[in-house]
């Protein structure tokens, strides 16, 4: 083997995703075309996209619950679809959760082991160990024998996060996890991932929210049935990028550091009056 | 006034006493899963599918219990398929699978007149009916279902709440569905002749949302859902005897009453604490709400 052949292979060896022309989707149709993508162990990303362009598709394709239609994709060194599932941890959107479910915050918990802790109906001393552990670490200790709708949104999605997270994951999937809670819960739940993933959890979230991405990820991928961009939002998030992933204009505006997406302005029809407003700098492209 | 020694010196009705019992049991224990995985509408058909197998079976001098019983785990793998397609609505599936079943059931009867009283039974419950075979069958599959839940809790109560993410963290969710079917088909087939076709789905939904009113946990909803099945069951028997009504009309009857003073209980009891009236039914999901009007 040729000595950059050699580098090339070691390196996707390395990579915790590898994905290679892949096409993907439901009942025969395709969500996903052609995407190729590599994710190294410890990466934070973010996946950005307008709603059906294929985010919770990329996430569920990672976990083998989507069928793979062409290309190569592997997880942890293991085949997507293949007989060995690799460590994953997954939190889906809340909106799929029923909340009168009869189910209380350390059940839910315990469900992260509940294929491997086995056949009594009861919980293991090593499974309530390492349950008290995450209630203490994500500050949901006293609500463990509460029934989960009566928490806040900020808890839910801790509680299951923790579920994942009893696995003990490489790799650990969040389906828009600060959709429909307020900044300060939002701004903790990423506080909360960064922490996680300095401690060496490799963690990729799909979400609307681009200023959060743009202020809390190092990367993000942007993606509408394909792979529009990646990189850090600093050098993707353009106008131009912004207007192939969502198909409309928006502003960029980069100030102090910070890279900030707004709407444009004239989706609304009130050029003259928000143009009084517009600030000194420039949106770049 | 019941006199409740006068019955019990039947042997007929000592048998039937204990049928019930154990079928309100099976089917409190087994209707939690229904309700809580929204089937509640596949318990219904089922029941009717499993009519027209019964029906063929006797007609073709096969044995009851094989003939439903094949004919209720294939309708249920066939009804489970169905519900996985996108294209067809899974209720419009589930009524085309199940009413064309006991239609063929009801066709071969309107064929053979000698089959209409056994089959009279079948439809509404009677408690005549039940032999010390029947208590054997209907003893196993209560045990294997216990049995079955308790060993597969865990696994079950993952599947149930979440079934989209269960397999992905390593439930064997294909092979629990399947186990599922089974366990619901010989639970219709184990309970028909003392609940009746019609009334089945009843028997499934009514003790486990009772139980559902009266807790937030999913352990204590399954025993309490048992008991109460069991012990409507068994009390139904003796409003059976008592007004002469087939047993199986009398069990849900007498399981609405109880749900309506528990329901009128439980919004009482929120009204006190919160101040605002009606909150009980919060409780429910709008689907089990759906399934009791069903």
């Amino acid at each position: 083997m040729s000595a950059p052949r050699k580098r090339e292979s070691q390196g996707r060896v390395q990579e915790i995703i590898r994905l290679d022309g892949v096409s993907a989707g439901y009942e025969g149709k395709p969500v996903l075309s052609g995407v190729t993508l590599g994710v190294r162990p410890g990466e934070f990303v973010g996946v950005v996209g307008p709603s059906g362009s294929g985010k919770t598709t990329l996430l569920r394709l990672l976990l083998g619950s989507v069928p793979l239609y062409s290309g190569k994709a592997t997880v942890d060194g293991h085949a997507v679809g293949g007989r060995k599932r690799p460590s994953v941890g997954y939190v889906p959107q809340l909106e799929t959760i029923d909340w009168n479910f009869p189910v209380t915050v350390e059940e839910v918990i315990l469900m992260g082991r509940a294929a491997s802790s086995g056949p009594w109906p009861w919980a293991r001393p090593q499974d309530r160990h390492e349950l008290d552990r995450l209630l203490q670490r994500l500050g949901i200790a006293a609500f463990r024998k509460q029934h989960i709708r009566n928490l806040s949104g900020g808890q839910q999605q801790r509680v299951f996060l923790a579920r994942a997270l009893i696995r003990n994951p490489r790799l650990l999937l969040l389906d828009e996890p600060t959709s429909g809670v307020d900044i300060k819960t939002r701004d903790d739940v990423l506080h909360l991932l960064v922490e996680l993933n300095r401690q060496g959890v490799t963690v990729i979230l799909s979400t609307h929210e681009l200023n959060a991405v743009a202020a809390h990820l190092p990367r993000v991928i942007c993606i509408n049935r394909g792979i529009v961009a990646d990189g850090p939002p600093s050098r993707i998030f353009t106008n131009e990028t912004l207007r192939l992933t969502y198909g409309g204009e928006m502003v960029v505006v980069h100030q102090d550091g910070m890279t900030l997406v707004a709407d444009s302005p004239h989706v609304f029809g009130e050029l003259d009056h928000l143009h009084a407003h517009e600030p000194e700098e420039a949106p770049s492209r | 006034m019941i006199d409740f020694a006068e019955p019990l010196q039947f042997e007929f009705f000592r048998r039937a006493l204990l049928a019930a019992t154990m079928v309100g049991g099976l089917t409190g224990l087994v209707g939690v899963f229904v309700v809580l995985r929204r089937m509640s509408y596949i318990g219904h058909g089922m029941s009717h599918s499993v009519f027209g197998g019964a029906v063929v079976g006797y007609v073709a001098g096969v044995n009851f219990y094989v003939a439903a019983g094949i004919w209720g785990f294939l309708s249920a793998v066939l009804i489970n398929q169905a519900t996985r397609r996108r294209q067809i609505g899974a209720d419009a599936a589930i009524g085309i699978v199940t009413t064309a079943s006991f239609a063929l059931g009801v066709a071969l009867i309107s064929r053979a007149s000698r089959v209409t009283k056994n089959f009279d039974a079948a439809l509404f419950g009677n408690l005549l009916s039940v032999s010390g075979n029947d208590l054997w069958v209907i003893a196993g599959v209560f045990a294997v279902t216990i049995a079955a839940v308790f060993m597969l809790y865990k696994q079950l109560l993952f599947l149930t709440f979440d079934p989209e993410v269960a397999p992905i963290y390593g439930v064997r969710a294909g092979w629990l569905d399947s186990l599922f079917a089974l366990i619901l088909a010989a639970t219709i087939i184990a309970s028909i002749r003392i609940m009746g076709v019609t009334l089945i789905a009843a028997s499934l939904v009514i003790p486990p949302v009772i139980a559902r009113l009266l807790t937030d946990r999913f352990a204590r909803m399954l025993v309490l859902s048992t008991i109460l099945g069991a012990v409507l069951g068994f009390a139904g028997m003796f409003v059976s005897y008592e007004f002469d009504i087939a047993s199986g009309a009398a069990i849900v009857l007498l399981s609405a009453a109880v749900f309506v003073l528990v329901l009128l209980y439980v919004s009482i009891r929120q009204w006190v604490r919160t101040g605002r009236p009606s909150v009980a039914v919060d409780a429910l999901a709008s689907r089990d709400r759906e399934a009791l009007m069903d």
